[in-house]
C-alpha cells in the first residue's frame, strides 16, 4: 500500500488492543490511512520507514514512556503527535506537550473529540509547511487583522496592551490546539518567566474580559486546567 | 448439717492450680539431714527418666566427692556452670540464664536452700527454682528440713545451729511432689563413720557437733511430720479437684499481734505453724500507735520485715492504726470473726506490769469469746540490712534549747519575786516546761522539768544559793511540782507527736489525692504517665522512668533514665516482684523497679532512683510508694480500657463504612454496566428487525451510561486520594472567574436546559489555591445541582471576597435539603433517599475533603423561596508577587 497524498497515514503507538482495535475503526471510516505498533521502539521504527502524518502516542507503555518517546523523535522528525493519557496526570500532560507534543486526550474520549483533534493537528502542520499565514481570523464576534494588528468586536475595534496582543496571535497561532503555560509565558515575557504562571491567568482574565460575552463562562479561550489554553474558534 | 457448698477461696485456689497448667511442676527430695541420700535418689529418679526419653539436664548436682553418685551423674546431660568472681575466689554458680535458654523438660537443681553468689540474678537459689517453674520447666531438688522457714526456730532449738538459709513455706506449698529419702540415724552415723558422707577429719567434728544421734533422731522425727503434713494438704487439694465433698472444716481465723520486738518474727512462725495444724486462715496485724513513730527507722524496718515474713509464710497482714494496741485488736477481731488472738508475753519489768498493767491483760479482759494464746519466745537479733540507722543530729541542741528556756523563766521568776507569792512563781516554770515539751518532744521535757524543780529550790527557796532546804514542807512542793512537771510535759508531748503523726499522714494523704485527682482528669496515656511519674519524683525525691509493654508485649521504657538496667525490669514484669536496690532479687541494681499491678495483671514496671538511698529506703515510704504505683496502675489500665474500646468503636464505624462503599459501589458500577452489556449484546447478535435507528440508540444509551461510569470511578479515585492523605495541594495565585469557567466549561453539555446566572464582580483579587482541586469542587456541586433539580430551573453561581476569605456558592432551586441532613450531607456514602437518583454520595465529600484541605469551610442552606445553597470558603493567605507585571507591560 502506498500512501495516497489525500488520505493521511496515522501511526498509534499504544500497547492495550481494545483501543487499538477501536481507533483502527473509527480512524479508517473516516479515511484515514492506519499503521500500529505496541511499543515506544517499534513505533519510532515505524515512524523511520513510514513517515506517517500524524502519531497517537500513549503516555504509558511497556518499554519506554511517551514524554522520551517523543523527546526521541523530536530531534528529527516534526510529525503532529496527540497525546493518550489518564485523567490527574497533568504534570505528564504538560512535559509532554512541554517538549513538542502538539495536543492531548484524556481518556476515556469520544471519537467526535479525537477527529478534532486530529484534524487540527494536520491543518496546522500542512499550513506550518505550507508557511502561508492567514491574515483575517474571525470567532464568534471577534475579528483579527494579523496584518494591520487590529482586533474587533462586533465592529467595534478594541484596544489591546503589547503583551494581551501577544497572548492572543500565539493563541490563534495555534487555533484549536492546547497551548501551554510555557509557551505562552515564553512567547509573551520571554525565557526567565516559566515559574509566574499568576501573570498569565491575570492577563488572560482581562483578554476573555474584553473579548467574550461572559468572562466566566468563556465560550473561546478555554482553560485546560493545570495546563494552558486553548483557543476554540 | 454441713454444707458441701465450696469455699469461694478454695475454689479460686484450685482455678489457679488449673491455670497453672503453663507451670513446671515441681518435686523435692526431702530429708532430715545431710547424707541420707537425696542428690543419689534424684540422680536415680532422672536417670530412669532419661531412659524413658524424657528431656532431662543436670542443672547443678554437688556429689560431695561420693563415687556412686558420680557415677549416676555421668549417664545425664550436664549444663556448663557459670564462673562469678566474688572477692578473688571464683565460684561455680548454676546458669539459670542457660537453662532457660536449653528449655528441657525436666532440670536437676540440687541444694534449693543454697545462696547464690553475690552478683547473681536472685540471692537465692530458690528464687531461680521459680522462675525456671514460671517458665514451664520441670525442676527436681533437695531439700533438708533444717531450711525451712516455719520450723527454723525448732531446728535451731534442738540443734543450738543457726541456719542462715531458709526456704518460704510458699514455694514448698506448691510443690507438686514431696519425697523423702529417709535414713535410720544409726545408720546415717556408720556412713558418715566410713567417711561416706565428709572427709575423715571433717567427719569427726561433724559427729561430735550436728550428728549427734539426739539432733538426728529430732531431725528425722521433724522431716517426717513435714512430709505427712504435706501429703494431708495433697489429699486435701486431691479431694477439691475431684469435688468430692466432705465435712468443711469449722473455719478458724487467727490473729496475731506484733510489734517492733525482735520475738515477732518467732510469734509469727509459731501461728503458722497452729494454723496449719487447725487448717485456720490467719492475720498477722501490727498496731500504729503515736509511741511507733517515737521509734528509730530501723526499729520500723523490723516491723515490715516480720509483715513480709508473715506473707511469705501464707498470711493475710493489715495495719491498724490507734492509741490503744488491745483495743483496736480486739476491734478488728470481733468485726473479722476471729477466733483466736495469739500474743507475745511481755519482756517488761515486774514493777511496769504492776504500774501499768499489759497488754495481755488488757486483751485477755476485753476478748470476750474469743481465744487468746500466749506465746513466748527466744530473741532473735536478725540484722536489718538494707536500713541504716539514721541519729537525730538535732537532739543535744534540744536539750540546750530546753535549758535556756528554763534560765529565762528563772529570769522571769527573779523579776516577780518581790511582787508575787512563791506559787506564782511555780507557774512561770510550769509554763516553760509546757513550752519545751511542745517544741522539743518527751525528754528535753522531763529534763527541763528537773531542772526547773533544781533550779526553784536552787534560787527561790531559803536558803538560797544553795539546794539545801530549811523547811521540809518544801520537799512536797518540789514532789508535786515535779509530777505536775512531768505529767504536763508528757501529755504535750503526747499531742505533739499526734499532731505530726497526723500532719505525716495529712501529707500523704494529700499527695496520693492530689495525683489520683490530676490522673483521672485525662484519658490520654502519654498524660497520666506523665502525671504519675511527676508526682512520684516529687514525693519521693527520686529519678523515675517506666516500661510498658508494646503490642508484641515487650518492655519498652517509655522515659528514660541514664543507668537503668532493662534486664532488672524484664525480670520484675514476669515475676510479678519488686527488684534491684533494696530487694533480695538484684540488689546491686542502682534503682528499684516495681511492678504496677492493674486489676488483671502486671500492665507495667516502675523505675525508681533514689536522690537519697537511706531515706528513700525507709519502711513508711516504700509502703507508700506501693500504693502511689498502684494509682497509676488502675489509671493506667483504665486508659488502656477507654483506648481499646475507642478502637472497636472506630473499627465497627470503618466497618460499617466498607459495608456501605461496597453496596454503593456495586449498585452503581451494575447499574451501567447492565445497560452496557444489554445494549452492546443486542447489536452484537443483531436480529433482522434491528434498525439502523434502533442500534444507534441503543449505541448512545451505552456512551451515555460508559461517562456515567467513568465519573464514578474518577469520584471514586479522588475520594481515595482525600481519605489516604495524599491529597498533595499545589497553591497558585488564579483568578476565580478563570476557574469557574473551567468548571463550566466541563460540564457544559450538560447545562444547556438550565439558566445559569453568574454573579462575579469585576474586580476580584487572585486566590491562592489549587485550581485543579476547586475546578473539581465546582463540578462536583455543579453536577450534584444538576442531578437534583429539574430542567428549566435556575443555576446561580456566586463568589465574593471579604477580610482576606473568598466565599464561592452555588444556588439552586431544586427541593432544598431536609433539615436533619443538613450536617450529614457532606458525610461518605450519604445519599439522599430518593430511588430515582443514582450515585454512590461521594461527590460533597471529595468536596469537603478538597476545600478543608484548602483551609476553607464548606455547607449548605435552604434558600428563602425554595432550593438549596452550597457554599464554601477559602482563605487568602498573602499576596500574589505582581512587580513584573506592569513594568513588562506598559
Amino acid at each position: 500500500m502506498t500512501n495516497q497524498p489525500n488520505t493521511p497515514l496515522i501511526l498509534v503507538i499504544e500497547d492495550e488492543a481494545p483501543i487499538r482495535r477501536f481507533l483502527k475503526m473509527a480512524l479508517m471510516d473516516q479515511g484515514f490511512a492506519f499503521e500500529e505498533a505496541l511499543t515506544g521502539r517499534e513505533g519510532l521504527t515505524v515512524l523511520a520507514s513510514r513517515c506517517p502524518d500524524l502519531i497517537i502516542l500513549d503516555l504509558g507503555l511497556p518499554d519506554m514512556d511517551g514524554l522520551n518517546v517523543t523527546k526521541e523523535l523530536r530531534q528529527w522528525s516534526d510529525v503532529p503527535v496527540i497525546i493518550l493519557s489518564a485523567r490527574g496526570q497533568e504534570r505528564d500532560k504538560v512535559e509532554a506537550l512541554d517538549a513538542g507534543a502538539d495536543d492531548y486526550l484524556t481518556k476515556p474520549f469520544g471519537i467526535s473529540e479525537l477527529l478534532a483533534r486530529v484534524r487540527v493537528a494536520l491543518r496546522n502542520a500542512s499550513k506550518n509547511s505550507k508557511s502561508t499565514v492567514e491574515s483575517n481570523i474571525t470567532f464568534g464576534e471577534v475579528a483579527i487583522d494579523l496584518a494591520k494588528r487590529e482586533v474587533k468586536v462586533a465592529g467595534e475595534e478594541i484596544h489591546l496592551t503589547p503583551i494581551e496582543y501577544k497572548l492572543l496571535t500565539t493563541l490563534v497561532r495555534y487555533a484549536g490546539k492546547v497551548v501551554t503555560h510555557n509557551l505562552l509565558l515564553r512567547e509573551a515575557w520571554g525565557v526567565g518567566y516559566q515559574a509566574e504562571t499568576h501573570y498569565l491567568r491575570v492577563y488572560m482574565a482581562q483578554l476573555r474580559r474584553k473579548l467574550e460575552q461572559d468572562s466566566a463562562h468563556p465560550r473561546h479561550l478555554i482553560t485546560e486546567p493545570g495546563i494552558g489554553y486553548r483557543l476554540k474558534l | 448439717m454441713n454444707d458441701s457448698r465450696p469455699d469461694p477461696s478454695l475454689l479460686l485456689t484450685r482455678l489457679r492450680e488449673e491455670e497453672g497448667t503453663g507451670r513446671g511442676h515441681l518435686k523435692i527430695f526431702f530429708g532430715a539431714s545431710a547424707g541420707v541420700g537425696k542428690t543419689y535418689s534424684m540422680l536415680q529418679a532422672a536417670g530412669k527418666l532419661t531412659e524413658e526419653g524424657v528431656d532431662v539436664v543436670v542443672g547443678c548436682a554437688e556429689t560431695h566427692g561420693r563415687a556412686e553418685t558420680a557415677l549416676l551423674l555421668e549417664r545425664l546431660e550436664i549444663l556448663p556452670r557459670v564462673s562469678v568472681d566474688y572477692r578473688g575466689t571464683t565460684l561455680a554458680e548454676f546458669d539459670i540464664d542457660a537453662a532457660l535458654a536449653r528449655k528441657p523438660q525436666l532440670i536437676l537443681v540440687d541444694e534449693l536452700a543454697h545462696s547464690n553468689a553475690p552478683g547473681s540474678r536472685h540471692a537465692k537459689r530458690w528464687q531461680d527454682v521459680q522462675e525456671l517453674l514460671e517458665a514451664g520447666i520441670d525442676v527436681f531438688t533437695t531439700l533438708n528440713v533444717q531450711h525451712i522457714e516455719s520450723l527454723h526456730d525448732v531446728v535451731s532449738q534442738i540443734t543450738g545451729v543457726l541456719v542462715q538459709e531458709r526456704i518460704p513455706d510458699s514455694l514448698l506449698e506448691s510443690a507438686a511432689e514431696f519425697e523423702l529419702v529417709d535414713l535410720p540415724p544409726d545408720e546415717l552415723i556408720q556412713r558418715l563413720r566410713d567417711g561416706k558422707i565428709y572427709v575423715s577429719e571433717r567427719a569427726e567434728s561433724a559427729l561430735n557437733n550436728f550428728f549427734r544421734k539426739g539432733n538426728l533422731i529430732a531431725l528425722r522425727e521433724l522431716a517426717l511430720r513435714y512430709t505427712a503434713e504435706h501429703v494431708d494438704v495433697e489429699m486435701q487439694r486431691y479431694r477439691h479437684v475431684h469435688q468430692i465433698s466432705e465435712p468443711w472444716p469449722t473455719t478458724e481465723r487467727m490473729l496475731v499481734c506484733v510489734s517492733n520486738s525482735p520475738l515477732s518474727v518467732r510469734l509469727v512462725r509459731a501461728t503458722k505453724r497452729m494454723a496449719v495444724a487447725l487448717k485456720a486462715k490467719w492475720y498477722v496485724a501490727f498496731v500504729e500507735t503515736p509511741a511507733y513513730l517515737r521509734l528509730p527507722d530501723s526499729e520500723k524496718a523490723r516491723v515490715v520485715q516480720t509483715l513480709r515474713l508473715a506473707e511469705q509464710l501464707g498470711a493475710e497482714t493489715l495495719e491498724l492504726s490507734g492509741e490503744s494496741v488491745s483495743e483496736e485488736l480486739v476491734r478488728w477481731a470481733r468485726t473479722n470473726n476471729v477466733t483466736k488472738i495469739v500474743i507475745g508475753k511481755p519482756a517488761q519489768p515486774r514493777w511496769l506490769e504492776v504500774l501499768r498493767g499489759t497488754i495481755v491483760d488488757e486483751i485477755v479482759r476485753k476478748s470476750g469469746m474469743i481465744d487468746v494464746y500466749v506465746i513466748t519466745g527466744d530473741a532473735e537479733g536478725a540484722p536489718i540490712p538494707w536500713v541504716k540507722r539514721v541519729r537525730s543530729s538535732r537532739k543535744p541542741a534540744y536539750y540546750a534549747g530546753s535549758a535556756g528556756i528554763v534560765a529565762l523563766c528563772t529570769v522571769a521568776a527573779a523579776v516577780m519575786t518581790g511582787h508575787f507569792e512563791l506559787s506564782n512563781v511555780i507557774m512561770v516554770y510550769m509554763l516553760g516546761i509546757v513550752i519545751v515539751a511542745s517544741l522539743y518532744g518527751r525528754g528535753p521535757a522531763v529534763f527541763a522539768s528537773v531542772i526547773s524543780v533544781a533550779s526553784f529550790d536552787f534560787f527561790f527557796v531559803p536558803p538560797f544559793y544553795t539546794f539545801a532546804v530549811s523547811d521540809t514542807q518544801y520537799l512536797v512542793t518540789f514532789a508535786v511540782m515535779l509530777i505536775i512537771a512531768l505529767v504536763i510535759s508528757t501529755l504535750t508531748a503526747r499531742i505533739r507527736l499526734q499532731a505530726q503523726s497526723a500532719r505525716l499522714r495529712e501529707r500523704r494523704t494529700a499527695a496520693l489525692y492530689l495525683m489520683s485527682r490530676e490522673l483521672s482528669c485525662t484519658l490520654n496515656l502519654d498524660d497520666l504517665i506523665s502525671i504519675g511519674l511527676r508526682h512520684i519524683a516529687e514525693t519521693f525525691e527520686s529519678k523515675v522512668a517506666v516500661y510498658l509493654p508494646n503490642f508484641e508485649g515487650v518492655l519498652q521504657v517509655l522515659v528514660p533514665l541514664d543507668g537503668l538496667d532493662a534486664g532488672v525490669a524484664v525480670w520484675s514484669f514476669k515475676n510479678k516482684q519488686p527488684a534491684g536496690l533494696g530487694t533480695n532479687t538484684l540488689p546491686a541494681a542502682n534503682a528499684l523497679y516495681v511492678p504496677l499491678f492493674g486489676a488483671k495483671a502486671v500492665i507495667g514496671v516502675l523505675a525508681i532512683r533514689p536522690a537519697d538511698v537511706d531515706r528513700f529506703l525507709a519502711p513508711e515510704q516504700l509502703h507508700l510508694l506501693e500504693t502511689f504505683g498502684n494509682q497509676i496502675a488502675i489509671a493506667l489500665e483504665r486508659a488502656q480500657l477507654a483506648d481499646d474500646n475507642e478502637r472497636a468503636r472506630l473499627q465497627v464505624k470503618a466497618e460499617q463504612l466498607r459495608n456501605s462503599l461496597l453496596s454503593s459501589v456495586s449498585h452503581d458500577l451494575r447499574t451501567p454496566l447492565a445497560t452496557i452489556t444489554g445494549a452492546a449484546s443486542t447489536i452484537v447478535e443483531g436480529s433482522a428487525s434491528l434498525t439502523v435507528e434502533k442500534c444507534r440508540d441503543m449505541a448512545s444509551e451505552i456512551f451515555h451510561e460508559s461517562e456515567r461510569l467513568n465519573r464514578l470511578v474518577g469520584n471514586l479515585l479522588d475520594m481515595t486520594k482525600v481519605q489516604s492523605g495524599n491529597l498533595k495541594v499545589r497553591k497558585e495565585w488564579c483568578p476565580i472567574d478563570e476557574i469557574i469557567g473551567a468548571a463550566l466549561n466541563y460540564v457544559d453539555e450538560r447545562l444547556t436546559n438550565r439558566h445559569v446566572r453568574i454573579l462575579i464582580p469585576a474586580d476580584l483579587p487572585l486566590i491562592s489555591v489549587d485550581s485543579i482541586l476547586i475546578q473539581q469542587v465546582l463540578v462536583n456541586l455543579l453536577e450534584n445541582a444538576l442531578k437534583y433539580t429539574p430542567d428549566g430551573s435556575e443555576l446561580v453561581l456566586r463568589a465574593s471576597v471579604s477580610d482576606q476569605v473568598a466565599q464561592i456558592e452555588v444556588a439552586d432551586r431544586g427541593p432544598g435539603i431536609p433539615p436533619e441532613n443538613v450536617e450529614k450531607i457532606f458525610e461518605k456514602f450519604f445519599r439522599e433517599e430518593r430511588s430515582d437518583r443514582t450515585g454512590v454520595g461521594l461527590g460533597l465529600a471529595i468536596c469537603s475533603g478538597i476545600v478543608e484541605a484548602h483551609g476553607g469551610r464548606i455547607w449548605v442552606e435552604n434558600r428563602t423561596g425554595g432550593g438549596a445553597v452550597f457554599k464554601f470558603t477559602l482563605p487568602i493567605e498573602g499576596i500574589p508577587n505582581l512587580d513584573h507585571l506592569e513594568n513588562a507591560d506598559d
